[in-house]
């Protein structure tokens, strides 16, 4: 592995918070949403869903809602079956498991579509919703997945013969010896509940077909993985080079917006059977149960050994997660717990046995942490709990097993690679800015002369980022598809003005600062303005690979791709300056935005003369070159390895290892159960840091959805699989008022690996918050005999927990 | 089903006359009819504030609101609040403090903020973020919202005209640094 990292690079633009490039259109009401969009002609979709979790579709209905004035077509998902394929998916066994964009003979969740209909206006196409008659025939739903796993248990998919859609136990390492040679082990039993990103702009595409050329173009709001995208034209029967795919801004992800294809194939589906283009944008009822991406819903059982000094030294985990009606990213979701699976700390072994069940819910996906959020959090609960076993301060006991910082590169039990940290630095730095010692104090004299229960948490987790394509099959003994390639790519194109456009080729916009952040890149490599490089976006079908952001990868492979562009078009503009100012090759270096000879800085040739001789003057220059001054780079993963076959070992594929510590002080009112904050203390080490302003921001951002995960958010489905949380009255959204002001610091420690020493940071704040705010809750709830175990840790939760402390102790 | 009626509103000091669906929303009025695309549709539910625009001075959720209520009223959306190419110094504010990250929330958060501050020109921070409690943001945590507004409060009571700057496509000035 080659290290990149120049020790004393000075930056002019990486480093700075300059103001975000995207935000004046933003601030102006013209985002450019896929929602504001309207093309001549255009229809609109709107769908029927299923009200229940699991039946037969009998019978379909749709003469009435046809016959609406306004109404252009009803498709039924009978009728979907026949104009498209089943959905992408890495799933099972395609022939075993089929998931497709209506359902087709029988619907498996609340909210699944049985029904699109296609009219004028939305409002006339809801009217026609109301209309569609569907005859069900219930079935059993399958709702508690320990009861899906049962062999009796009604299923999900019937040609899967049961509900188990992947089960395995990995085993890195001597777990057996570990635990046996072990002064103490800790258990405990782990519950966390499904919420989801829940952006405020739910997902939404104008799908436009022309029949003459055949060409299918989609307009959407999410762009990932364009490798992939061949299988969203198989979907929707068009040649792979007939499907061209335009990003729009999106007001938000947090990973609902990763690969969200459904939406796109039901706008392309019904503009190609209308011959019209046809917008289909969710509304929040169906983002929030129709969605592909619902977040992790997890029971664990856990162990973790240790000496009685308190050496951490083998973590057992078996974990059941619930994944609803379909499974269309595989099990990904832990290999990214994987990639971080022993934290920060020198943990010798591990453990790691998963279920991924079935049942009768909306489907999971992605949300900011793709599980690695949850592992965080059952680790620092377990780490938690260690500490209070062995009556050792809770600091202590971190610092005492933090890998340290001469032990990188740092390959953890499965294989990974942490690249470096240093997890001292960050905790000092913590402690210091949160007043630590003197909270302490405050909380013994509130404790004792007010009675008040204020508690002081503590996480010190990893954020792992840059995925590699490795971690979606290692799971499989026999990977249908080993696939490896990941990339990120970037245009840069110097016009005869010397101004340059940078082209990205996903949807890179959703909040993140893609369109700064490249123009920071690009200002640093040619030394020029950042406003002097405008950022566009490209729609597929001439596209290059990439991939987007998400698993915390975008800033970093960015960066690559910009590096390596920059450099074709300076060796150019190299050999035209020689030209043009008659000097030997080894003469000459970029300055100043230019190329200048050595030695005489007045000798020079700004970039503007040079691209404008080599957009014009290609006679006047020396037959190998060519017109034009423009290069693309396709940029690879800079590290990944492969696994091994008997996966005892998993190759590195998640290895820009981030570190964060999250210090919350919050007081519990045991009347109310409600947690206020008192104070919030983030620090974070994401290597080389681009825009401290942007990243610090999406550090707070994520802080408050992790606390919506931690105390508010859930998806509650009842026994009967009726999804109780259909809306924002009931899924609660932390406000203004719920959020803490939170003081965020950093330690860079760059990455030998990446250009700049740049780590991924976007999902950082809610990896740790749900483990730093339940650890507050703990502390401050002690002299109960209260520890968190599950969250949301509601109001009604915590009084529950208080309530059976209370009966134990009475009893 | 489709009922319809005249109404003349009067949008961001422009009359405007118009034949409405009477079920026809105004968010959907302001969007669909008018092409004012800054007020953006979240919920439709009344509860995450996106659609917040200030009819006759007052914030109400444009997705509650039917067009034929806006009847004789003035309405204000995000597009009334830049004049002649300047950015209002709320807008420039949030720009300066990176008060957004996916700018979907913005228009709303801008108009709820624009009315805070008529009420009271100066705000504390908690007062801020109560007045702000209604308007939902997934993005930001709110920190760099209201230390916009608060940064805004004060540039608006230094200048009693509010004076703006020109909006360039991108600039490269550099706010405080972090770190
Ligand atoms: S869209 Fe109106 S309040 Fe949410
Ligand atoms: S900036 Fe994205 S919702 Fe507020």
């Amino acid at each position: 592995m080659v290290e990149t990292r120049e020790e004393s690079a000075e930056r002019k633009w990486v480093g700075k918070s300059i103001q975000r490039i995207e935000d004046p259109r933003l601030l102006l009401g013209r985002g450019g949403y896929i929602d504001d969009m309207r093309l001549p002609g255009m229809l609109h979709a709107a769908l029927v869903r299923s009200p229940h979790a699991h039946a037969r579709i009998k019978s379909v209905n749709v003469e009435a809602a046809r016959r609406l004035p306004g109404v252009t077509a009803v498709v039924t998902g009978e009728e979907a079956a026949e104009l498209c394929n089943p959905m992408p998916d890495f799933g099972p066994d395609p022939t075993r498991h089929e998931w497709r964009c209506l359902a087709k003979d029988k619907v498996r969740y609340v909210g699944e579509g049985v029904a699109a209909v296609v009219a004028e206006s939305r409002a006339v196409a809801e009217d026609a919703c109301d209309l569609v008659e569907v005859e069900y025939e219930p079935l059993p739903p399958v709702v508690d997945p320990e009861a899906a796993m049962e062999p009796d248990s009604p299923l999900v998919h019937d040609a899967l013969g049961s509900n188990i859609a992947y089960e395995k136990t990995m085993v890195f390492g001597e777990v057996d010896r570990d635990f046996e040679g072990a002064d103490v082990v800790v258990s405990d039993h782990l519950r966390w509940h499904r919420s989801s990103g829940q952006p405020l702009e739910t997902v939404g595409a104008i799908g436009n077909f022309d029949p003459g050329s055949g060409m299918m173009t989609i307009h959407v709001n999410s762009l990932t993985f364009t490798s992939y995208l061949f299988m969203v034209a198989n979907t929707l029967k068009v040649p792979s080079n007939r499907l061209d795919i335009h990003p729009h801004p999106a007001g938000g992800s947090f990973g609902s917006k990763f690969w969200a294809v459904k939406v796109a194939i039901i706008a392309g589906m019904l503009a190609k059977h209308t011959g019209r283009p046809v917008k289909f944008i969710e509304d929040r009822v169906d983002n929030i149960s129709n969605s592909d991406h619902h977040g992790s819903d997890r029971t664990y059982q856990v162990e973790l050994a240790a000496t009685r000094g308190g050496i951490l030294k083998s973590l057992r985990v078996k974990v059941v997660d619930d994944y609803g009606a379909y499974i269309q990213f595989g099990v990904g979701h832990h290999g990214n717990a994987l990639a971080q699976a022993v934290g920060p700390y020198r943990i010798g072994s591990l453990q790691y046995e998963l279920h991924a069940v079935l049942t009768n819910k909306c489907q999971q996906g992605a949300y900011r942490g793709f599980g690695s959020e949850v592992q965080n959090w059952v680790l620092e609960r377990m780490v938690d709990l260690m500490a209070r076993e062995l009556e050792m301060d809770p600091v202590e006991l971190r610092r005492k097993n933090f890998i340290q910082p001469d032990q990188f590169p740092y390959f953890i039990p499965n294989g990974n690679l942490y690249d470096s940290g240093n997890y001292e630095g960050v905790l000092d730095k913590a402690l210091e800015l949160s007043d630590y010692e003197s909270w302490r104090e405050e909380q013994r004299r509130l404790r004792e002369e007010e009675g008040r229960y204020v508690g002081i948490g503590i996480c010190t987790a990893q954020e792992r980022s840059v995925f590699s394509a490795t971690e979606f099959w290692f799971w499989f003994d026999e990977p249908a598809a080993p696939v490896t390639s990941m990339p990120e790519s970037v245009t840069l194109d110097v016009d005869a003005m010397g101004n340059i456009t940078a082209t990205l080729y996903s949807c890179a916009f959703w909040g993140n600062s893609p369109e700064t952040m490249v123009a920071q890149l690009v200002a640093e490599e040619f030394d020029v303005e950042p406003s002097q490089v405008n950022v566009v976006y490209s729609g597929t079908n001439q596209g290059l690979p990439a991939t987007g952001p998400g698993g915390s990868r975008f800033t970093v492979m960015i960066a690559g791709a910009v590096q390596g562009a920059s450099k074709k078009i300076k060796d150019k503009a190299f050999k035209i300056a020689e030209h043009l100012l008659e000097a030997a090759p080894g003469d000459l270096e970029w300055s100043e935005g230019g190329v200048a000879v050595k030695g005489s800085p007045d000798r020079r040739k700004e970039l503007s003369e040079i691209a404008m001789a080599a957009h014009l003057f290609k006679h006047s220059l020396p037959d190998e070159i060519e017109s034009g001054l423009e290069a693309d780079q396709v940029y690879d993963h800079p590290y990944t390895t492969m696994p091994s076959e008997d996966r005892k070992n998993l190759g590195v594929f998640y290895p820009f290892v981030g570190h964060a510590c999250h210090i919350p002080v919050v007081e519990v009112d045991i009347e109310t159960g409600k947690v206020s904050f008192l104070r919030y203390t983030a620090v974070h080490d994401a290597g080389t840091v681009v825009n401290p302003r942007s990243l610090n921001g999406h550090i707070i951002g994520g802080i408050a959805q992790g606390l919506g995960t931690a105390l508010l958010e859930e998806f509650v489905y009842d026994e009967s699989g009726q999804l109780l949380t259909s809306s924002y009255q009931d899924y609660l959204i932390p406000s203004a008022l719920d959020v803490p002001e939170v003081v965020v610091g950093h330690h860079e420690t760059p990455s030998p690996y990446t250009v700049h020493g740049i780590k991924g940071a976007g999902e950082g704040g809610r990896m740790m918050a749900p483990a730093a705010i339940s650890s507050a809750i703990d502390d401050a709830l002690r002299p109960l005999g209260v520890r968190v175990r599950e969250l949301p840790a509601t109001p009604e939760r915590i009084l529950g927990w208080i309530e059976a402390a209370q009966a134990q102790s009475s009893s | 089903m489709s009922e319809h009626r005249r109404i003349a509103v009067v949008v961001n000091g422009t009359p405007y006359e118009a034949e409405v669906e009477t079920r026809k929303y105004l968010a959907e009025f302001l969007r669909e009819d008018l092409s004012l695309v800054g007020t953006h549709i979240g919920c439709e539910h009344g509860v995450c504030g996106t659609c917040t625009v200030l009819m006759n001075g007052v914030s109400v959720r444009s997705c509650l609101v039917l067009a034929v209520q806006a009847n004789g009223a003035e309405v204000m959306t995000v597009e009334g609040l830049a004049t002649d190419g300047q950015m209002h110094p709320l807008q420039e504010a949030f720009r300066e403090k990176q008060g957004l990250q996916c700018g979907y929330c913005t228009p709303g958060m801008l108009v709820r903020a624009y009315e805070l501050l008529e009420e009271n020109p100066e705000p504390t921070a908690e007062w801020v973020r109560e007045g702000l409690a209604n308007n939902l943001c997934r993005c930001t945590g709110y920190q760099y919202i209201v230390e916009a507004v608060l940064a805004a409060a004060e540039r608006l009571r230094g200048s009693s005209v509010a004076e703006g700057q020109p909006f360039e496509p991108a600039t490269s000035s550099r706010t405080n640094q972090e770190a």
